[in-house]
């Protein structure tokens, strides 16, 4: 770890003042992935500027019915929150479903989103990694695998990302606020995150200096028939092998709208939208639950020692769709 | 033998170390103030194998508060005598990934660590070779296994007997490379006071370290003092001196300050150790009415180009069960990897799991059940020295297991049970774990007020030596247990070996009843138990036993377990464990139960969680952190029951107990993967039991 400058604020136009001239510096909220980087070598940040005590901890109504986030919300309090537990029970179960309590006391809505992949070879100075060491190669791809990258991965980057609050999020249609050097902006969950491509050091749109300030949950009346599923390699503590996210609007025995994402097994959270297509409009059996999962894993691109992800996530999204239409409750 | 009196022995004594566990005033390695320390940070290799050609400083030792840099071209030389795996710094040569290299010691950790960083470490790699398989050319005969064991038996002819057999099993069972994890790092503090040297230091046992660093650094042993009175875990990792001790010993000696160092979590999956990876060819023949005859075990393993260590994973094979032919091996391949090393029940451990799985197999394919199966085989003295067994409790703890667990009913048909999605499936296997003892020494001491003071280089790596040494002390002497104070952890005190082997409890107390008897006769005999005014003190030593020599001694159990898969996704969850076990007298009934709870937990761990992935391109342990090297959690452990048996055993050792810190893990392994099959049709014999290998 080098030497770095620690500075605190209160204020959110000054932390950005702070962060957006100085290129080697960075935010930090609760430092739960961030401070484990800088151990590691991984990162050497010159600046650290604390946001941890901006106002931004409030979780409000919207007018149009939906959820103000701020991006200072711890994960447990998120996940306690009445109105996130009753009305979107599917980001509830992805928060107590990530890390452990104390790390979720710790860790607020913004810096989850923003965390980086746990692929081990990044987080190993001596290994090569094109997202940490640009141009020195993936050492994940022809290495160990069972974590790795089933969607959109590249030659350069088979990472997955590793928030499970992220894929139920996306799964929301969230909106990202936040402030920079030039002002405010919203930036669609979809849109917010980067697949590898040829540079994976580069992971969302934000801009050196922007500073999440919320996260935007639009109303989706139908959410409150939702859950998260997600299989590991043990019971608590442990990255996702594959997460499912899912909401579903039925009606008269027909799929009206279906929101449907999954973690593990991108680069971003992936949003499954081949599925929702063929889900639209079809009749909720477990047929058509079936053929929903087969579209969107037929793009699907394994490595040897990840081919598993896809029967898995296959049988999860199959599974999570018919336990939402059986019964009627979420 | 002499007779102890039982009063304080059994009693569920509350750990004497735990309040100051729980207030955090018991020091541990790293915790001792010592004036003036300076603080160090390793080094490592990045290649696996090959040469140094240059090493820059410059840029490290230029940072402010740095005060050295120790590399082979300006460290401390060692002694030819030094063990091979302590020899650090000394050459060019580059033997494994994670090797120290260097050591920077600066005014603070951070910017020792930050130093470190900027080492530059020049290498002329060459091709290396860490993979094991069992075609290697390389495999080679050790000459013996862990620790002066034979490396093969064969006796009958068993590939006869299995050509007769009626029914046989030849199956191949593997087990990955794990790491003993402790939750305290390893940490040394080393000063230098002239030519002695104090180490304050987490191991199992002072005196081997204080030897072995002595002889590497060319001292005698009484120039050496070793001071380890609390340890954060160890599970074998901290019986034997790692190079990191080594390291800081030379850093203080360079820099002419005390130095600390606490290795990271990922540095300790280098240079502490692990337990070799294992392929284990097992072959079984029966008669039809399910007796055993035939028994081969075939073992191939790893070491490393610097030492050789060779795990004894056959050797419970030898003892299990009776069989007219029988064989067993060991072959080891020299890789270019870190040098493994003891893990609880090294050699029975993964042994078993290959064995006890067999057997499973083997009473599936007799059409037995899994339990009566393993009474049928029961032999009626040891198979391996033909001696009877100084006590065997297989048989009760099976049927007392069996019952308690509730086994029967049970349906052997795979996959009859279910509960929603849940495929239930039980399974049982063995464990065992020898009873040995070695010599120790022990001083006891009283004033004139009562109170008796007994010492002793004994270790307390977390399992409950402080407190069971004191009952063990207490009813030698004939006093309360408040009466008697202990001392441990400290070289300056009587020799006594290493907590490991499940022989720490048998060896300190024997020599601590040892001591109190000489001291009591001399109280009586020389002072007609008049306590003088400066006190009275004895030694006493007790050293191997001689009943060793016409008895075979073993701890036995019988360990159960309930498992639950997911039908669709494969998830495995073990809500129930229940282990029986033969472990003669009981010392403390609450620290006992916390040594097999543990091993219980550490093996269900092993089952479905644990393993170091080796990256062969590197040579390197890629998932070396906790984030990655899955140990079970909390939510991974459902209702582990324990229990023991009656069982006198007047031939091991005066207090009548079994080493307990091993025999835990043994069978649970086997017993989960077996439960796992009859839950799924599914034989998982490559460990660990992950959801891909249920799949589909």
């Amino acid at each position: 770890m080098n030497p770095f400058r620690y500075e605190w604020t209160g204020d959110a136009s000054a932390a950005v003042a702070l962060v957006a001239p100085v290129p080697g510096s960075v935010f930090l909220a609760g430092g739960t992935n961030l401070v484990d980087l800088m151990k590691l070598g991984v990162i050497h940040p010159d600046l650290l500027v604390d946001v941890s005590r901006l106002p931004y901890n409030r979780i409000e109504p919207l007018p149009d019915g939906g959820i103000r986030i701020g991006a200072m919300v711890r994960n447990s309090d998120l996940a306690a929150d009445r109105t996130i537990r009753t009305r979107y029970p599917l980001l509830a179960q992805a928060l107590l479903a990530g890390a452990s309590g104390q790390l979720r006391n710790l860790a607020t809505t913004g810096g989850n989103l923003l965390q980086r992949t746990r692929c081990p070879y990044f987080q190993d100075v001596a290994k090569p990694c094109n997202k940490r060491a640009p141009g020195s190669g993936c050492s994940a791809r022809d290495g160990y695998q069972r974590h790795m990258a089933i969607f959109g991965a590249s030659e350069a980057c088979v990472a997955t990302h590793p928030s499970d609050m992220a894929v139920a999020m996306i799964a929301l249609d969230a909106i990202v606020h936040v402030l920079g050097p030039n002002g405010e902006r919203a930036i669609p969950l979809a849109d917010f995150y980067l697949l590898p491509g040829d540079d994976p050091q580069h992971e969302t749109v934000l801009h050196h200096g922007e500073l999440i300030t919320a996260v935007d949950l639009p109303p989706l009346p139908f959410a409150t028939r939702s859950c998260y599923r997600k299989v590991r390699d043990r019971a608590s503590y442990a990255f996702a092998l594959v997460s499912v996210a899912v909401a579903l609007d039925v009606q008269q025995g027909v799929v009206r709208e279906a929101r449907l994402a999954l973690g593990g097994v991108a680069h971003k959270p992936w949003r499954a939208t081949r599925a929702e297509m063929a889900l639209r409009d079809a009749p909720a059996t477990e047929a058509a639950f079936r053929y929903a999962a087969d579209m969107e894993l037929s793009d699907a691109q394994p490595l040897s020692g990840n081919a598993f992800k896809i029967p898995l996530a296959r049988t999860m999204i199959v599974r999570t769709l018919l336990d939402l239409t059986s019964g009627g409750n979420a | 033998m002499t007779t102890l009196k039982i009063r304080a022995i059994g009693a569920p004594l509350d750990r004497i170390d735990g309040p100051k566990k729980v207030a955090g005033t018991a020091t541990y390695a790293y915790e001792h103030q010592i004036a003036g320390a300076a603080y160090a940070f390793p080094v490592q290799s990045t290649i696996a194998r090959g040469r140094i050609t240059a090493i820059e400083t410059d840029q490290a030792l230029s940072l402010p508060g740095v005060i050295a840099v120790v590399t082979h071209q300006n460290a401390p030389r060692l002694t030819s005598d030094a063990d091979a795996r302590l020899v650090t710094l000394q050459s060019d040569a580059i033997a494994y990934s994670g090797q120290f290299v260097a050591v920077v010691v600066a005014e603070t950790l951070e910017t020792a660590r930050q130093a470190a960083s900027l080492v530059r470490v020049r290498c002329e790699e060459q091709p290396h070779d860490v993979e094991l398989s069992p075609t290697h050319p390389d495999l080679y005969k050790p000459a013996t296994v862990n620790p002066a064991q034979e490396t093969d038996t064969s006796s009958g002819d068993v590939e006869g007997a299995l050509a007769r057999a009626a029914i046989t099993l030849d199956a191949t069972y593997t087990t990955p490379p794990y790491h003993n994890n402790p939750l305290e790092p390893h940490a040394t503090i080393a000063r230098w006071d002239g030519d002695s040297l104090t180490l304050y230091d987490a191991n199992q046992g002072s005196h081997r370290i204080r030897d072995d660093v002595a002889r590497a650094f060319g001292l005698p042993p009484e120039r050496v003092r070793v001071i380890s009175p609390y340890v954060g875990g160890a599970f074998g990792s901290k019986a034997f001196t790692h190079p990191h001790v080594i390291l800081v010993a030379m850093a203080a000696k360079v820099a002419g300050r005390p130095v600390k160092l606490a290795l990271t979590r990922q540095q300790m999956f280098a240079v502490v150790g692990y337990r070799t990876p294992t392929i284990q060819r097992v072959r079984l023949g029966a008669e039809s009415d399910g007796r055993l005859v035939a028994i081969a075990h075939d073992v191939i393993e790893q070491t490393s180009t610097v030492y050789e260590f060779a795990e004894q994973t056959a050797v419970a094979t030898r003892i299990m069960y009776a069989a007219p032919n029988r064989q067993t091996s060991h072959r080891l391949v020299r890789l270019d990897m870190p040098v493994p090393t003891i893990m609880r029940a090294p050699g029975e451990c993964p042994g078993m799991f290959a064995l006890e799985s067999a057997m499973d197999e083997m009473a599936i394919a007799c059409g037995l059940d899994p339990v009566e199966f393993r009474i049928r085989n029961e032999p009626e003295r040891d198979p391996y020295t033909g001696h009877p067994f100084s006590s065997r409790a297989v048989v009760a703890c099976l049927r007392e297991g069996a019952e308690r667990f509730g086994w029967q009913p049970r349906d052997p048909q795979p996959g009859t049970r279910t509960e929603g999605d849940w495929l239930i499936g039980t399974g049982v296997a063995l464990s065992t774990y020898p009873t040995r003892r070695r010599a120790s020494s022990a001083r006891a001491r009283v004033e004139p007020d009562g109170t008796y003071t007994v010492s002793l280089g004994a270790s307390d790596m977390g399992t409950g030596a402080w407190t069971i040494l004191t009952q063990i002390a207490a009813d030698a002497l004939e006093v309360p247990v408040e009466r008697v104070r202990l001392e441990i952890g400290d070289s300056m005190l009587p020799t006594a070996p290493i907590a490991g082997g499940s022989m720490g409890t048998t060896s300190w107390g024997s020599a601590i009843v040892a001591a109190a008897r000489e001291l009591r006769v001399l109280l009586h005999e020389k002072y007609g138990g008049v306590i003088p005014a400066e006190g009275i003190e004895a030694m006493g030593e007790a050293g191997d036993n001689p009943e060793a020599q016409r008895f075979a001694m073993h701890a036995f159990g019988a360990q159960f377990a309930e498992v639950r898969v997911h039908r669709e996704t494969g998830e495995v969850r073990v809500p129930r464990m229940l282990g029986a076990f033969g472990i003669g007298r009981v010392i403390n009934a609450k620290t006992a139960r916390s040594q097999l709870l543990g091993g219980m937990t550490m093996g269900l761990s092993m089952a479905l969680h644990e393993e170091s992935v080796l990256d062969p391109r590197f040579g390197d342990f890629i998932n070396h952190d906790f984030t990655s090297y899955h140990i079970a959690t909390n939510a991974d452990v459902g209702t582990v029951d324990v229990h023991w048996i009656e069982e006198d055993d007047p031939y091991i050792n005066v207090m009548g107990g079994k080493g307990i810190g091993e025999i835990g893990i043994v069978g649970t392994a086997a017993a989960i993967a077996n439960a796992v099959y009859h839950a799924t049709g599914v034989r998982v014999r490559d460990l660990p039991i992950t959801l891909d290998k249920l799949l589909g």
